[in-house]
Formats: structure tokens, C-alpha cells, sequence
């Protein structure tokens, strides 16, 4: 017994730090899980925990139900590539998986080269570094893909962090790394005005950031401005809600620098020494006056000044970036300009304000590239090399995946070269993830040999999976847990196996038992542990991984200001991991790869203003994608507990165009567009523009019984808005979809 | 002994359901049934202007399977839905304690005894 591991109630307990799956972001929440002859028996909150107190959200409160479900898959399982979309699975051992993926990759490698291998991962999921190492290191693949059009899920936040920022993912400072004292610790300083922008940190817990947290701060006085198109908790709350036009955030935010440049109430002193190119960012702002924007967002100059004054004033002030910032071609500029308003107040790296990451070379999703030859590397779809097709330097630069929409590109042409399997691993792709669903679903009908490795059968494993690799929950596994992928680690939990489900293996298991057969140079640990120190090194130097599970959780050396310590740069000296040393305001690389190096905006491609023709038949603006309580993208349908609070895929529609439209409360409906349509059911909510429509994402029915012997994902396009999304419409660097900022029409369905 | 109750302060009230489901786990309820179920008010405009004013609440209200988690407490810890609120909302106390706690408090704050 230990520290983490003893007895209570007749039950062995035991603490751990959640990650996924369930799916979830890194926070690391704190469970106490209650075991009896080998079964989980109860799931509670850890009261103990430094950052979630012993609150947990639904999705862990049903851990249970989902670890147990009737309908989990618990054994390897294989199907013949003919008898794809129909219940035709052979329950097989592990060492005839491995056997299956051994020679399947062998020949694929020997026939076409091991580029036509490609990887798939999905958001959030405790896998950045295993899905990238098993493609590089394993497959020998440099085709590692996230196959959401235009990275549309961080890519541009990503970008800006690296190329203009030089620095780990910026957070809202809630004072997660004082663990004994929180808000109350002398070197911390309560955040004054908090933007919370095109974000839902209270249920999606993004990238790791506890989002109850910013109601503690609120209890303790931080002020609100919330910029959604629909109204949320933080807009109810806010002192300012900017509801804007869906699509427009990059003008509202050049608008609100133009006041606070106007009104000179920038930080002189960092503006002068820490950035880059801010006279020409000075003069940019001109172009977008609070009068000229309030047009274009819809959003009133009164609360565009007033809202740019307040975040200003505030000492200090923070921003917290959403999912919204990537889901729209012109999300780059967006984030740059967000970037812009988060430094020109001081609020970069200090108590209460956006801290950032110290620098790191190792990045998780880059372990395993130097295993590929020099030549393998230069395949990659995007490269620069001009060896993977279309360059999208932008991308593959500071990401190490392939350019997103381009292994659709190249399994419908074979340009650059053909794609003959996949391994996908923590993805729904035809369910949730990509635009055009039905085109990605032909496509990996295509393929020779599709691996996927979930929980459950999803639509996508049902359509065209050949091998099925069953995964464990979080309390059937060993692993570590740090917010923010590592890239701004605040706080590193371990999770300590509890329980062993069947036959299921976590994704690292796999990850080194793979490793170990298809290139052992590549993974020297003999056992989980030693893996597990190793990674561990990376973040928390020196501390072994029973170390950390005796402590439960540790904190990463914290530092703030760390631009102006010599700890911000990897040689010592002041400065930031950028060319001039300073936030690049104005970004020489965007000009070099073809783009603007300052920040513009730019009209969604589908709007009231770009193509006021094709308005007349879809006279609304669809955003989609808003977060549920209950559900965590594609998964948890089949959970009775979860799918009793959120039954239906819901549209929302203010009432009086509802009226207009004969749609009442619960009716269900089509939202339709020239791309497809989908099938959701009419929710009247007061909180949306007249003109805006908002449907939600990654519907499927896993309760439909299987339709003339096909076990298959007939339902997965019934109600996948994504319908709407049409391929590759994104930006110039290769970032950013419009699944925000689309177009439709609506109108009353048969039941 | 005095009377126990839950003291719900529901402007922190963000509608998470963690309280439903963390009872439902206590009590081990069915679909369809719970010791304490979300009602949702509004959102409606209460003052017209740019932008408008709303209205919006959530509030967990106890139903009458509601135990208090006699158990749990008894182990020292609170009660399921107090325990996971994640907008830490709820209180457990006496009555008088939480009466006090009310009043000492900004309202919209709702006190809850359960049937005897």
C-alpha cells in the first residue's frame, strides 16, 4: 500500500490523475477509484487536488457505465477487407494483430514505399506524443495526419505561438502552479478583466485549462468580456458580450487595438523593446475604425470602444483564445491579431495576465522524426520539400503533421503518390472530424489495409476498419498527464492503473510492443516504467515516474517574465525564440510563404457580404460545433446516463425566425446548404442572432439497429453538419476551415 | 440534533449536470429518475439595449430520493452533489449554519431542507 494506493470500505482505492480516454483534455483531474475483486466499483473526486477539488464533470461521474458498457469492444478483432460495413468481425489474439500489421506493412512498404502508410489522431486524447512515434518510429511513416480541414482545432493558434510568439501555448494565469495557496499565494495577482474569446472552458476544459477555474476567479472579482456569437455563462455574466457575426472576430479584434492605439493606452515600454513591427502594426490598425467594424461584425462602436478600454485599463487584464480562433480560413490573422491584443497591455508572462511555456525542443508529437531518413522526411504531405505535393510550409514547419486535407487529395488521386493504409488511432474521422465526411469515407474504402484502435465500434472502425486494436480507459493504465500537451506545463499528475478491462491494451502499450517488432532501435525501454521515466524527464527533469505516483502530482519549475530573465531562449539570454527576439507583430515568414506579415481581415468565403447571391437561398450564417456537457466530440452517444441529458443533436434558432420559418421548440429540422444538409432538432434559444444559426457537431446513433444485415454507419451522415463543410476550402498557409462561418437554410423535416 | 440542508448559491449555478449524475451514482438511479434534477429558466431579455439584458438561470433542486448521502458524510465527505458541484455552488450544514452563510453572502441563493 501507498500513498496512492490503499484500502478503504472493504475496497482497494486508487488515486489517479484523469486523462482520456474518455476523451478529454489534459487537465488531470482527480479521481479516487474504488475497486473490488478487480471490478470498478465507484468513482469519486480526490477532495485533495490541487486544481479540481474533488469536482469532476459528468463524463467522469458515468466512468463506470463506459468502462462496463454492453457495446465496449474488449478483444482484438479482424474482418476481411470484403465484408467491410457488415458485422463480419473474428475475435483474434494480440500476437495475430501484431502478425497482421507486420506483414501488411512489409508488403506496403516493399510495393509503394512506407509514405502510402498514414496515421490519424484525434483531439485532445492522451496520445500527442504516441501516435506521432508510432508513425515515425514504427511505421516508418512521415505521414502522421489530423485529418480536420485546415488544422482547424489549434493550427493557427499553433502557428502564431510558434512563429510570432516563439513560445509554448499562452494561458490565462489561474494560478494552477501556486498548489497550496491557488489565488491566495503571495507572487500571484487575480486577473482584473478576462476576454474570454470564442471559447467554452467551462465544458470542453481546452488544452488542459480547468475552465471552472475562471468561475473561482469571478467569485473573487475578475470582470468578464465575453466575444460569442451566443450567448453563454460568460456573456450572461459579462460586463461587455460582443455578439458578433460568426467569422468576423479578426476585424473586432484589429478594431479594439485601433482604440487602444488611438487612445494610447498601450504598454509603451513593451510595445517599444519587446515587439516586433509595431509601427506597422500601428498603422494596419487604422484600416479597421470601431464605425467600419461595427458593420462588418454587427457588433455596436459603443461596446466596441467601451469593451477595448476596459481589457486595457485593466492591471492585469487576459485572454483566453477558443477553438473559434481556428475555425475559419482567416484564423491566422485572427490569432495574430489576438496575440497582438494579449501583449500590447503588458499582460504577457506576469502574474494574473497570459503566461506562456519556456522553450523545448522535444515536443511530443516530433518524438520519432529523427528515425526517418533525410529522404522520408522530405515525403511528408505539405513538406517544403516539394516531395509531398503542394508545399504548405506554414504548417509542416512548426507542426509535425502531414497538411490535413491533403490525404484525401492524395487517396482520390494518388497525387503526390498513392495512400494504401491507415492507422487511426483515437479518431472518428467520417463521424466527427472531417469536412466532406462522405468523400473521406470512399476514400478509405479505397485503402488496402485500415488499422483503428478505440473503445468502441465507431462509425468510422464499422465502415471501413480491417483490424480492430481494443484501447484501455484511464483507470486500466499507467501514464503521466501534463496541461497543454507539455508544450506550458502548470501541473504533471500520474495515472496509476486500477484495473484491467478483457484483452485491452493502452495506446502506449501498443505504441512500445509495436515499436519493439517493427524497429527496436527506435524503442529501447524494456517496460512501461522505464518508457514513463523517460517521458517524464522531458517535463519534471530528474523525477522518476514512482516518484511522481508517491507524490501524486508535481509542478514544473514556474517562472514568470521569463523574456526578460534569460529563461525564455534556449541560449540564456533575454528575448523570445523568434528571429528579431521579440513578438513579431509583423512576420517575416508569412511574407516569405506568400502571405501578408500583418495581421488583416478577411471575409469568410460563404457570407452576407462575400456572396449576398447564393444569401437569398441560404439566407443565415451557420456557426456549428458548440461543446456539450456530456459529451466529448464523437463519443459517450451510447452512455444512458449522459445521452438522458443531451438526447438529440440540437440546432438552435431565435425564436421570432423560427416563427417566420413555422419551426417550433423540438421540431426536427434540415439545415441545408450547397455542400449537404443535415438533420438536427430545432432548439428556439433567445442567446443567437436572428440571422444565425448554430448547429452541433459529431451526431451519430449507436442505439439504431443494424439496417439489412449492414453494420454500418448508415445514421453518421444523417446529422453530420460537417455535411455542410465542403474539403479544403482554407486558408492561404494551409490553415483554417470555415466550419464557423458557413451559410443555410432551414426548414421543418418529417419526423 | 439540528435539521441538515443544502444551500445552493445558483448564479454559480453553470449547468453542468455533475450534481445529477453524482446522485444518480449515489443512489444508483435509473434513466428517468434523480435526487436532484437541473431546472433551466429562461434565457429571456429582461432589459432591452445594446446588448440586451438576459435572464438566465440554472438551479439544481433536490427531489424527494434525496438522502443527503447520509453515508457519505458519515465518512467525512460531503454530499455526492455538494462534493462535484463544479461551479462549487452547493453548501451542506445545518440549517442555522447556512442560513447565516446565506445572509452574508450576495442573494440569489436558495435554501434546501429535505422531507423528514
Amino acid at each position: 500500500m501507498s500513498s496512492w494506493k490503499y484500502e478503504e470500505d472493504g475496497c482497494t482505492v486508487v488515486e489517479t490523475c484523469a486523462w482520456s480516454p474518455p476523451g478529454d483534455h489534459p487537465v488531470g483531474c482527480g479521481l479516487k477509484l474504488y475497486v473490488k475483486n478487480g471490478e470498478l466499483v465507484k468513482a469519486i473526486g480526490n477532495p485533495e487536488h490541487p486544481i479540481t477539488n474533488g469536482r469532476l464533470c459528468p463524463r467522469c461521474l458515468a466512468l463506470r457505465e463506459y468502462i462496463y458498457h454492453p457495446q465496449r469492444v474488449i478483444y482484438p478483432m479482424k474482418r476481411a477487407p470484403e465484408d467491410r460495413g457488415k458485422d463480419a468481425w473474428t475475435r483474434i489474439s494480440w500476437a495475430e494483430a501484431y502478425d497482421l500489421i507486420e506483414e501488411n506493412v512489409a508488403r506496403i512498404k516493399k510495393e509503394y514505399g512506407a509514405e502510402a502508410i498514414f496515421s490519424v489522431i484525434g483531439t485532445g486524447r492522451d496520445m500527442w506524443h504516441t501516435v506521432p512515434f508510432i508513425t515515425f518510429g514504427a511505421l516508418g511513416s512521415p505521414n502522421f495526419t489530423y485529418i480536420h480541414s485546415g488544422w482547424s482545432c489549434y493550427g493557427p493558434r499553433c502557428a502564431i505561438s510558434a512563429y510570432t510568439l516563439g513560445a509554448g501555448y499562452p494561458e490565462v494565469d489561474y494560478a494552477a502552479m501556486f498548489q497550496d495557496k491557488r489565488y491566495d499565494h503571495p507572487d500571484y495577482k487575480l486577473t482584473e478583466v478576462l476576454v474570454v474569446w470564442g471559447k467554452e472552458p467551462l465544458k470542453s476544459n481546452a488544452d488542459g485549462l480547468f475552465g471552472h477555474a475562471f468561475v473561482d476567479m469571478m467569485k473573487r472579482g475578475t470582470k468578464i468580456i465575453s466575444v460569442d456569437p451566443r450567448l453563454t455563462y460568460w456573456g450572461k455574466n459579462a460586463e461587455y458580450w460582443l455578439q458578433l457575426r460568426p467569422g468576423t472576430d479578426a476585424a473586432l479584434a484589429l478594431a479594439m487595438l485601433n482604440v487602444i492605439v488611438n487612445e494610447d493606452l498601450y504598454d509603451h515600454e513593451f510595445c517599444e523593446n519587446w515587439v516586433f513591427g509595431w509601427d506597422e502594426l500601428k498603422e494596419r490598425v487604422q484600416e479597421y475604425p470601431p464605425e467600419k467594424v461595427a458593420e462588418i461584425t454587427w457588433v455596436p462602436k459603443e461596446q466596441i470602444i467601451g469593451a477595448a478600454r476596459l481589457y486595457a485599463n485593466a492591471n492585469p487584464g487576459s485572454i483566453s483564445w477558443g477553438l473559434a480562433t481556428d475555425q475559419k480560413c482567416n484564423g491566422v490573422q485572427f490569432a495574430h491579431a489576438l496575440l497582438a491584443l494579449m501583449c500590447c497591455c503588458g499582460n504577457i508572462d506576469v502574474p494574473g495576465g497570459i503566461i506562456v511555456g519556456a522553450p523545448s525542443f522535444a515536443a511530443p508529437m516530433w518524438w520519432g522524426w529523427d528515425s526517418l531518413s533525410p529522404e522520408m522526411q522530405a515525403k511528408r504531405l505539405g513538406s517544403d520539400s516539394g516531395m509531398g505535393g503542394d508545399r504548405y510550409p506554414a504548417v509542416t514547419t512548426a507542426i509535425s503533421t502531414a497538411q490535413p486535407d491533403m490525404p484525401l487529395d492524395a487517396m482520390e488521386t494518388g497525387y503526390p503518390y498513392p495512400l494504401k493504409m491507415s492507422w487511426i488511432m483515437s479518431s472518428n474521422p467520417i463521424a466527427c472530424p472531417t469536412a466532406a465526411p462522405q468523400r473521406w469515407d470512399k476514400a478509405f474504402k479505397k485503402l488496402d489495409f485500415n488499422v483503428v484502435c478505440d473503445l468502441f465500434m465507431t462509425p468510422s472502425a464499422a465502415s471501413f476498419g480491417d483490424l480492430f486494436l481494443p484501447v484501455s480507459t484511464f483507470a486500466e493504465k499507467d501514464g503521466i498527464v501534463n496541461t497543454h500537451y507539455g508544450s506550458l506545463s502548470m501541473f504533471t499528475g500520474a495515472i496509476n492503473k486500477a484495473i484491467q478491462v478483457g484483452e485491452c491494451k493502452a495506446d502506449d502499450e501498443i505504441l512500445l510492443e509495436l515499436g519493439k517488432r517493427l524497429n527496436p532501435s527506435a524503442f529501447p525501454w524494456e517496460t512501461m516504467d522505464e518508457f514513463l521515466t523517460w517521458e517524464l524527464d522531458q517535463y519534471i527533469p530528474g523525477m522518476s515516474i514512482e516518484e511522481l505516483r508517491d507524490k501524486k502530482w508535481a509542478v514544473p519549475e514556474w517562472n514568470y517574465l521569463k523574456y526578460r530573465n534569460g529563461l525564455q531562449n534556449f541560449d540564456g539570454q533575454d528575448g523570445f525564440v523568434t528571429a528579431s527576439r521579440k513578438i513579431e507583430l509583423m512576420e517575416p515568414l508569412f511574407a516569405e510563404w506568400g502571405d501578408d506579415p500583418l495581421p488583416y481581415y478577411e471575409e469568410p468565403p460563404y457570407s452576407p457580404v462575400n456572396t449576398p447571391n447564393l444569401m437569398k437561398e441560404y439566407p443565415f450564417v451557420l456557426t456549428t460545433g458548440a461543446r456539450s456537457w456530456v459529451f466529448f466530440h464523437s463519443e459517450q452517444r451510447h452512455v444512458d446516463t449522459l445521452r438522458e441529458i443531451h438526447p438529440d443533436p440540437i440546432t438552435e434558432i431565435h425564436p421570432e425566425t423560427a416563427q417566420t420559418l413555422g419551426i417550433k421548440n423540438g421540431d426536427w429540422i434540415w439545415v441545408e446548404n450547397q455542400f449537404g444538409k443535415a438533420k438536427q432538432r430545432a432548439k428556439l434559444f433567445s442567446g443567437i442572432d436572428r440571422r444565425v444559426i448554430h448547429s452541433e457537431h459529431a451526431w451519430w446513433y449507436p442505439e439504431r439497429p443494424a439496417v439489412d444485415g449492414e453494420f454500418g454507419p448508415e445514421d453518421v451522415f444523417l446529422s453530420n453538419i460537417n455535411n455542410l463543410v465542403p474539403h479544403k476550402l482554407i486558408g492561404k498557409l494551409g490553415f483554417g476551415s470555415p466550419y464557423k462561418a458557413m451559410i443555410c437554410k432551414v426548414y421543418k423535416a418529417e419526423d | 440534533m439540528s435539521k441538515k440542508g443544502l444551500l445552493i448559491d445558483y448564479k454559480y449555478c453553470t449547468g453542468c449536470h455533475s450534481c445529477e449524475v453524482a446522485c444518480k451514482n449515489h443512489l444508483d438511479l435509473p434513466v428517468g429518475k434523480w435526487g436532484i434534477k437541473l431546472i433551466e429558466v429562461g434565457p429571456f431579455i429582461i432589459e432591452q439595449g445594446t446588448p440586451d439584458k438576459f435572464e438566465w438561470i440554472y438551479l439544481p433542486v433536490p427531489t424527494e430520493l434525496c438522502d443527503m448521502c447520509v453515508d457519505e458524510v458519515e465518512k467525512g465527505y460531503k454530499p455526492m452533489c455538494a462534493h462535484h458541484c463544479l461551479g462549487d455552488c452547493i453548501d451542506y450544514g445545518t440549517v442555522e449554519e447556512l442560513a447565516k452563510l446565506m445572509e452574508s453572502r450576495p442573494g440569489k441563493q436558495t435554501l434546501y431542507m429535505p422531507i423528514d
